[in-house]
């Protein structure tokens, strides 16, 4: 029964909210260039089905492989940051101060630095964006594990490594898996920032591009819907492997 | 295994500057004793656990082991605290074999699940083996936590508070559960504690420490019987002996004024 709740309950939310939307453009008799439909949708993605697939799965695996990328380098630097104490007062002027500028201003950059080289320019950008939550949530989990866990382990004559993966990273899964979630929504704004920004001809950026170029709101939209749901997906991905790994800290 | 202490001090460092918490304390249990240590809030007790448990070194003094100085931890050593810090990941059984996994690495699984199923068993939770610890009550979180304690057959075991934040019938319980641990199993054992009748119930020997820094102020023997039991702490025996640790520990926490 719960299985089925939580498929049933999000679809009919879901549904509501594209009759309210639809609603909202019928009662104000909004123009489709003033805001599009969802019925206005269907026709938009059909009608350039090939290059939401195409455009489509660019942007996915961009976005996934920066994901990925972004855990390896966020793990790596909050374990240097939560064991110690110098690298992570080091640290962390640098990574707020990176994180504080706009990464759109960042997008030129990049751009320029690796010229022509798309999807290493669209992969750092992810990499940049989604990084930061993942380093501070595991470095905060580290550095706050409570004395008595490691005494446990210390006063038998573990050594640091055994402490590490018995008991530190285990207990910093759950923040990690939160962290994760805010990373995944945060990897699209990433990949599309670049394909936006810097038009190349790919991924599902450039599809929004070309419909603002040639003010066809409808695909305009259709591209943000794609983006959406290609977002819930991956972020329903990530709730899956929390089960998994994490699956204890989730109050059923 | 006897525990020797030999004029222990030990200073933390503190932003304010050095804090001395233990001024040349000596004392001595023996073999497979039961020895509590009471005295004011804040005087150093848990100092000497991690003092005896080798995680931290005396600044001077020293402290021997079966005559064996201590250094660096030591295997032989269990330990239990107020906070049960049970691993919520893991299951009740894996939690109390954790420490065979640091010790004894060449167990195969099975040898290491039968150990920590035989004090299961001691401890009235054999049922609840493949439990997570976020289904236990606070009480059953202890007891695991002992028996994780105890799985590596430690020949110390060191006790801080352990039963310190439960209600008091269920403490009783554990103080019986502790009783028979003691019966039978090998160890020799030290606990903290601030409840005096904790002390006097499950301790041969009580020791009262003055305040900070602290040293031994008072000592005294609690057998007033060979198979203690609840009832006797009613006693007028036990009465007295109680009120005179009440006693003491008002003169330490005087001293500390």
């Amino acid at each position: 029964m719960i299985r089925i709740n939580n498929f049933i309950i999000p679809l009919f939310s879901l549904i509501i909210f594209c009759l309210l939307w639809e609603m909202l453009v019928w009662y104000n008799n909004w123009p489709n260039y003033k805001m599009a439909s969802p019925s206005d949708l269907w026709p938009a993605f059909w009608k350039f089905k090939h290059l939401f697939l195409i455009y489509g799965w660019e942007t996915f695996w961009r976005t996934v492989v920066g994901l990925i990328l972004s855990v390896l380098v966020g793990l790596s630097l909050g374990i240097l940051m939560g064991f110690s104490k110098t690298i992570r007062i080091g640290l962390y002027p640098i990574l707020v101060g990176f994180n504080a500028i706009p990464k759109a201003t960042v997008v030129p950059v990049i751009a320029l630095i690796f010229v022509g080289m798309h999807n290493m320019n669209t992969i750092i950008i992810v990499i940049l964006i989604s990084f930061f939550p993942i380093c501070v949530s595991i470095s905060i989990g580290l550095s706050t594990l409570e004395r008595e866990y490691e005494d446990i382990l210390l006063s038998l004559g573990a050594n640091k490594f055994e402490i590490f993966y018995k008991i530190a990273l285990p207990k910093t899964l759950p923040e990690f898996f939160g962290a994760l979630k805010v990373s995944t929504t945060l990897a699209f704004i990433g990949t599309n920032l670049m394909e936006i920004i810097e038009p190349h001809g790919k991924g599902l950026g450039h599809l929004f591009d070309s419909g603002k170029i040639s003010a066809d709101y409808p695909l305009m939209f259709a591209v943000l819907i794609t983006l959406a749901v290609m977002g819930i997906f991956l972020y329903y991905i990530v709730v899956y492997l929390e089960n998994i790994f994490a699956g204890w800290a989730i109050r059923k | 295994m006897h525990i020797n202490i030999e004029k222990v001090s030990h200073q933390y460092e503190t932003k304010q500057g050095m804090l001395p918490v233990l001024k040349n304390l000596s004392l001595s249990i023996k073999r497979k004793g039961f020895t509590a240590i009471v005295g004011p809030s804040g005087c150093g007790k848990s100092t000497i656990t991690r003092l005896v448990s080798g995680l931290i070194k005396p600044t001077q003094g020293s402290i021997f082991i079966s005559n064996k100085k201590i250094t660096s931890p030591l295997s032989t050593v269990g330990m239990a605290f107020q906070n049960p810090v049970l691993l919520e990941w893991r299951n009740v059984i894996k939690n109390i074999i954790l420490p065979l996994e640091i010790v004894s690495k060449n167990l195969t699984y099975n040898q290491k699940r039968s150990n920590a199923l035989d004090l299961l068993k001691l401890v009235g939770l054999e049922e609840f083996e493949n439990n997570l610890p976020s289904e236990l009550s606070g009480g059953m979180k202890q007891r695991v936590s002992l028996c994780r304690s105890l799985v590596h057959s430690p020949e110390v075991l060191i006790l801080d508070e352990p039963f310190a934040a439960l209600d008091a019938f269920t403490k009783e319980d554990l103080w019986d559960v502790m009783h028979k641990l003691k019966k039978e199993r090998d160890f020799t054992c030290i606990l903290i504690t601030h409840d005096l009748r904790e002390a006097v119930y499950l301790a041969d020997q009580v020791i009262v420490l003055s305040g900070r820094p602290a040293s031994l102020q008072f000592e005294v023997k609690t057998n007033f019987n060979e198979e203690k039991k609840i009832s006797d702490l009613y006693s007028s025996e036990v009465s007295q002996l109680l009120a005179t640790l009440r006693n003491q520990i008002e003169i330490a926490q005087n001293k500390n004024d």
